[in-house]
């Protein structure tokens, strides 16, 4: 288990999930320290987003501690929970934008809502924002008519629109070309040296992890295999890190009899 | 092959599907009350639930009110009765047939598009992301959609019934040759402020009903169990809701019609 420590944003011990009988997460131990980003890494369905709907406190816990800027998620009422989520910013892999309002308005939404500022504090804002995602000029745009990079670049500008102290970005470089890729992780890096954010990134990309991170966490069937920094985990002799790392498919090694057994099994 | 489900785990699987639309129900009239109120939520689903459902509901109360004149004339020829024509219409149309039928018109235009547009909203994590930013989803999507509920399916129904009364009038009156003073005359005598408080209560019950089974199936969507998640599960639900919703409906109708005969 990690030691807890006062100056850290996130700290997450012990963590356990399941969905129904199976078992999702397994064992997490986690920290995240004030200003530090931390890629969390790892294939399809290794229990990435899970983790993260977990310590977003979208889902529940019935076992383990998630402690979000000092506050337990899983004791909070809602009212707490969302006076805490004021201090956060998520931002989801497609946007997440409401299809029904501009782009303009989506981003204002949270300063709508949360805040008392009037109408002209909270455009100066949004453009400021927008400008930060070299996204000026699309104010009164549909979702719609934006392309990938500039729906995660909108849903990004939303997220830290109410200057959180920790912001999640779930896989932002998923399903686009390098170059808008690479324009994602200098955003990521300006905001944690510009605002002093604490950052969590979820994604596989292995480019981008390590373009990023501070240190990072490496999961596998919903157990972290390694928390390290860049150097850590390039030296790191797991074979699942290694394969990752080399990007060499995982095969089994297939007993031909078994094999047709199982699929002329009734 | 496949085991069938046990009459207790089907018993089982409604309870659980009882209780959360409960407490959806419960968490969408505790949201009434959390401030801040947005004005404009609500204009834009009353003008989404109301307004742009009025062409189809004068569509629909015309044509009813003339196919029951129809009925009823043929029918009150072979009595001598043909004079009590006014009263069948408007009684017929204030209490059953006016609220009934536009819910079942709302259903099929507004509860089925909110189901799937809130069921597209869960899939593509909108809801999650209103969650993230602090804004309660019950008090941003579902409560200003069922006081539009509540609001406007009294008043379509009110514009279905007085439609439908002119439809009865055109059948009856013009086509018919039957006196308007008497048409009019008879209804006046007949309907009371009775039947008047049925139909509005029914319409208001209505009107709660659709906005919460269509807005519930799209908001659980991803806790549905029975099927896919994605385009293939909003159109399954969104079957569904319209469904559940229809049948809600007619039982809620006799249920009413018991309670207040």
């Amino acid at each position: 288990m990690e030691d807890i420590n006062p100056k850290n944003v996130l700290e997450v011990s012990n963590l356990n999930t399941w969905y129904g009988n199976k078992k999702i997460l397994s064992d997490i131990n986690l920290n995240v320290s004030h200003k530090e980003i931390m890629v969390i890494m790892g294939h399809s369905g290794s229990g990435k987003s899970t983790l993260l709907r977990y310590i977003l406190g979208l889902e529940k816990t019935k076992t383990g501690l998630i402690r979000l800027l000092d506050k337990e998620v899983s004791k909070l009422n809602k009212k707490d929970l969302y006076k805490l989520r004021k201090r956060i910013g998520v931002a989801f892999q497609n946007g997440a934008l409401f299809s029904s309002m501009t782009v303009r308005e989506n981003i204002e939404l949270p300063l709508h809502e949360n805040t008392e500022l009037d109408e002209k504090t909270i455009h100066i804002m949004t453009r400021l924002k927008l400008e930060l995602m070299q996204l000026s000029g699309t104010e009164s745009l549909m979702p719609s008519e934006l392309s990938g990079g500039m729906l995660k670049r909108a849903g990004l500008a939303r997220a830290v629109i109410m200057d959180p102290e920790l912001l999640f970005f779930d896989e932002p470089s998923a399903g686009l070309d390098p170059i808008t890729s690479a324009h994602l992780d200098n955003l990521i890096l300006q905001l944690r040296d510009a605002l002093n954010m604490s950052i969590i990134v979820v994604t596989h990309d292995l480019e981008s992890a390590f373009k990023i991170a501070d240190r990072i966490t490496v999961l596998d069937k919903g157990k972290i295999i390694m928390v390290g920094d860049k150097g850590a985990i390039k030296k790191s002799r797991d074979a699942r890190i290694i394969n990752m790392l080399e990007r060499r498919a995982i095969t089994n090694n297939i007993d031909a009899d078994d094999y047709l057994n199982r699929l002329t099994r009734n | 092959m496949a085991s069938q489900p046990s009459n207790e785990s089907i018993l089982n699987n409604l309870l659980i599907r009882l209780g959360i639309a409960g407490i959806f129900l419960y968490e969408t009239i505790r949201s009434l009350f959390i401030p801040p109120y947005s004005l404009n939520l609500l204009l834009k689903q009353i003008l989404f639930v109301g307004a742009r459902s009025m062409l189809v509901i004068i569509i629909a109360g015309l044509f009813v009110g003339m196919v029951v004149a129809l009925q009823f004339y043929d029918t009150l020829v072979r009595f001598g009765s043909v004079s009590l024509l006014g009263s069948a219409v408007g009684l017929s149309l204030t209490r059953e047939l006016g609220p009934v039928l536009t819910a079942l018109m709302v259903i099929g235009r507004t509860g089925s598009a909110m189901c799937a547009e809130i069921g597209i909203m869960r899939i593509e994590n909108q809801i999650d992301a209103l969650e993230c930013m602090a804004i309660d989803p019950y008090r941003f999507l579902i409560s200003p959609r069922i006081l539009a509920g509540v609001l406007c399916v009294p008043i379509l129904t009110a514009i279905f019934i007085v439609v439908g009364i002119f439809g009865g009038y055109f059948v009856g009156v013009i086509l018919f040759d039957l006196s308007a003073g008497s048409y009019f005359q008879n209804m006046n005598d007949t309907v009371l402020s009775r039947d008047l408080l049925m139909g509005f209560i029914k319409s208001i019950v209505f009107g709660l009903l659709i906005v919460w089974i269509s807005c519930e199936k799209g908001f659980n969507l991803h806790l549905d169990k029975n099927g896919a998640y994605g385009s293939e599960g909003v159109s399954r639900i969104t079957t569904e809701a319209v469904v559940i919703a229809s049948i809600a409906i007619l039982f809620s109708d006799y249920l009413l019609s018991a309670l207040i005969l």
